[in-house]
């Protein structure tokens, strides 16, 4: 059962990400949206938390990270999606767990 | 006698409508004649990153209006060193802001000031009226 993860919250803020991490297990996927999207960026005090989460998948919505100025600043390892991938990952996976 | 404004802004744009409407009120609040500051705290250094692009979220853009505030005589800008070395950011990655000084012939001065999280708290210590957001 692979399932798909979206964050919502920056990581700085909330311990969302954490709490999701946490859960995740390997061969799932972690959508990263709205303010979700700053965990992505490289360089950040979160980027080992992604970093060590081994066999999870992580992908960031593009036009979330384009409005937000940091397309060309996020991590490597990390797919960028638009709308129709979001879409896509739904379809892919068995269920959605929204981490509001 | 004027009284000092401190704006402090700790939310990113556009997952919630904080950022928006800080500047909102603080265009409104400098036709008041008042000593007015911005701090930008936390995921707030966020509402000045470079390079903003909504299209595509169907939402307006408001970051260019950030490098108006010099014209509203908003001219003290703080952003915390520590939340944008959390965030892997520098002032490289925020707009440049400048204000001009009619005292000084026009001159183009930066409006932000990189401060410490300590040198912030004095700041803060200082004024008379804190309006967060």
């Amino acid at each position: 059962m692979a399932m798909l993860h979206t964050v919502n919250e920056s990581p700085f803020e909330t311990k969302t990400l954490e709490s999701c991490i946490g859960l995740a297990k390997s061969g799932s996927t972690v959508l990263l949206i709205e303010d979700g999207v700053y965990a992505a960026t490289a360089n950040n005090s979160v980027a080992d938390m992604i970093k060590n989460a081994s066999g999870i998948n992580f992908c960031v919505l593009g036009p979330d990270a384009q409005a937000r100025g940091i397309e060309g600043k996020l991590a490597d390892g990390i797919k960028v999606v638009d709308y129709a991938g979001f879409v896509d990952l739904v379809t892919e996976h068995d269920s959605v767990q929204a981490w509001l | 006698m004027a009284k000092k404004f401190m704006y402090v802004n700790r939310k990113p744009p556009y997952g919630t409508i904080y950022a928006l409407e800080s500047l909102e009120v603080v265009l409104i609040g400098a036709a008041f004649d008042q000593d007015v500051s911005l701090a930008f705290i936390g995921d707030g250094v966020y509402q000045l990153t470079k390079g903003q692009d909504t299209k595509a979220i169907g939402q307006k853009n408001f970051s260019p209006v950030y490098s108006a505030l010099g014209d509203y005589e908003v001219t003290k800008i703080y952003i915390e060193k520590e939340s944008l070395e959390e965030r892997g950011l520098t002032l490289d990655d925020l707009q440049h802001l400048v204000w001009e000084d009619e005292d000084e012939d026009y001159a183009e001065k930066d409006s932000i000031r990189l401060v410490s999280r300590a040198e912030l708290a004095d700041v803060l210590d200082d004024q008379d009226v804190l309006l967060s957001f």
